[in-house]
């Protein structure tokens, strides 16, 4: 049966879609970096991608902020402003104020990991250089799998065509999010890393790569079963599709390729973040017409 | 038409479409009320309509649907019809702009109303895709949004809504929801009586988000009033669980990708 529709477009523009990309790229390169400071392989690869982290998620509130209609409340998510109410304001049925809670949580542990990948202050780099750091850094790598996803999950929790009609954004996002984060460790630890890491960012690159183009299947199948697949396809948005298909063959090429040649091209990141771009804005922008 | 108006009492609108004459006495009554400024004339190409949808300045909107079918070379089989609906918030029992507001700027009031704090609201619109009715709108002045409070502070008064008050033909009625579901359920024998096999109320009982405030009696399917049917009547909160497991399952795959990737493993010196 085909959906019924009747909501109309709450103008989420590029703001979002830039929040939507950052959020995905500094969720991603912090588990990255806990996943390398699990494996231990590489510990210049770690500092670089927590180094990188913070700096992409403290552009986010900013974004979130300037997209309010009256920005100077962005507060009002998270203190309860009604008259005779008071203390914090958490609705857990609502994605957003789940989302902006974990975004400030997130901000914390992505400044304390930057700090002690800085090395300054000492007390903070020796906390994070034991148990307890590996704790908070898994920690805090679980809090940046919530933040790469939970916009995907926000989209869907509506009544907008196409975004209420699917249940695979959220995992989309966070694939696609952890590719780009992949390619942009890649890049800036690429001379610095230790021998066979950038093969092994490229190849974890891959990896996301095919879990976003499983997710991407997923989501055409159950957008044909609500029949809103005609929207995103629709007009231009198919051209983005095409980038997102660019965006999608270096990782996974790469993947295909594995133990022969290894690391990425100097393109091939560039292409990885536009597709990553690309994915983004044919999801948000193509219900709102 | 209402003795008095009490706080703890579930009030509403019943709108029965069968007696609009399509006047937009309520739209005006409403935009008077609440000073929301005039439309400046437009030509939309749809019947009468140039008012074109509920938002942030109209709070209340007069469709108008044409049916007109030509009739057969023989005179008969032709429908004609002009449906008039006076359209507005629902003011939901489960009301979808609520559950999403991450601020609470979205109540229900003492009157079982659905009510946007404007001190509150900071402009984020997450409400405006919940909204299954497309009734919310966003007002770039006040960088909030707006919709019809049900005359939240005539009520305070003691008064009733400007738009019921206003209306000519009571097609538009206000008062206790039960009084109103009576009269809506007596209104809709008689129409049956009549031959209108079409007619049918929209929002009277449970289907339709738990029950609206504002409900209807509609001549015609709701589709044709740009409402959805009660099997696409669904709260965005339906969606919460299969979101947040689809996203888990991109964590746990990516995570296992990531490691297989990153993992300890022999390798030719040089390699990079």
């Amino acid at each position: 049966m085909r959906n019924e529709h009747f909501a109309v477009s709450p103008d989420w523009r590029w703001y979002i879609l830039l929040y939507f990309l950052l959020a995905g790229i500094a969720g991603g390169a912090y588990v990255i970096g806990a996943l390398l400071r699990l494996t231990g392989v590489d510990r210049t690869a770690e500092r670089v991608a927590f180094l990188l982290a913070l700096p992409a998620i403290v552009v986010c509130p900013v974004l979130l902020t300037l997209d309010l209609g009256s920005p100077a409340r962005f507060w009002h998510m998270l203190v309860n402003t009604t008259p005779g109410g008071g203390g914090l304001n958490l609705h857990p049925g609502s994605p957003m104020s789940v989302g902006v809670w974990a975004l400030s949580l997130f901000s914390v542990f992505s400044l304390v990991s930057f700090l002690a990948a800085l090395g300054r202050p000492a007390g903070v780099a020796r906390l994070m250089a034991g148990r307890a750091g590996t704790a908070l850094t898994v920690v805090g790598a679980v809090l940046g799998l919530f933040v790469a996803s939970y916009t995907g999950v926000l989209l869907s929790v509506g009544n907008e065509a196409v975004w209420s009609d699917t249940w695979t954004l959220g995992g989309l996002f966070l694939a696609s999010g952890m590719s780009a984060a992949a390619a942009v460790v890649a890049v800036a630890a690429r001379r610095r890393a230790a021998a066979g890491t950038e093969r092994r960012l490229a190849e974890a690159d891959g990896w996301f790569a095919l879990v976003e183009l499983l997710f991407v299947v997923l989501l055409f199948i159950t957008l044909a079963a609500a029949g809103s697949a005609s929207t995103v396809l629709a007009h231009g948005w198919i051209l983005l599709w095409v980038v997102v298909g660019l965006g999608l063959l270096p990782p996974l090429l790469g993947l295909a390729r594995r133990g022969m040649a290894g690391a990425m091209t100097a393109v091939a990141p560039v292409l990885v973040i536009l597709g990553v771009l690309a994915l983004r804005a044919v999801i948000i922008f193509s219900p709102q017409g | 038409m209402t003795a008095r108006i009490s706080p703890g009492t579930a009030y509403g609108f019943f709108t029965d479409t069968s007696i609009c004459i399509g006047c937009k006495a309520c739209e005006v009554a409403c935009k008077e009320w609440n000073q929301l400024p005039g439309n400046a004339p437009r030509f939309l190409g749809d019947s009468l309509d140039n008012t074109g949808q509920l938002d942030a300045m109209n709070w209340r909107h007069v469709q108008f649907v044409e049916q007109f079918t030509p009739s057969a070379p023989g005179g008969g089989g032709g429908r004609q019809a002009w449906l008039m609906m006076s359209d507005v918030c629902k003011h939901c029992n489960q009301a979808s702009c609520m559950d999403v507001c991450p601020t609470g700027a979205i109540i229900r009031t003492e009157f079982d109303t659905v009510f946007i704090q404007q001190d509150v609201c900071n402009g984020c619109r997450n409400c405006i895709s919940a909204c299954p009715f497309g009734v919310i709108g966003f007002h770039g002045d006040t960088g909030t949004v707006r919709k019809c409070t049900l005359c939240y502070d005539r009520l305070q008064a003691g008064m009733q809504p400007a738009c019921a008050q206003a209306c000519p033909t009571q097609s538009i009625q206000f008062g206790p929801l039960d009084q109103l579901h009576k009269r809506a359920d007596a209104r809709l024998a008689t129409l049956h009586g009549d031959g209108h096999d079409r007619a049918r109320l929209y929002g009277r009982d449970g289907q339709v988000y738990g029950g609206l405030g504002a409900f209807f009696l509609l001549m015609d399917r709701p589709e044709t009033y740009g409402l959805p049917s009660a099997a696409s009547a669904v709260r965005p909160g339906r969606n919460n669980a299969p979101g947040y497991l689809g996203a888990l399952l991109g964590s746990v795959l990516a995570v296992l990708g990531g490691l297989i990737a990153l993992r300890r493993r022999n390798e030719s010196p040089g390699t990079r």
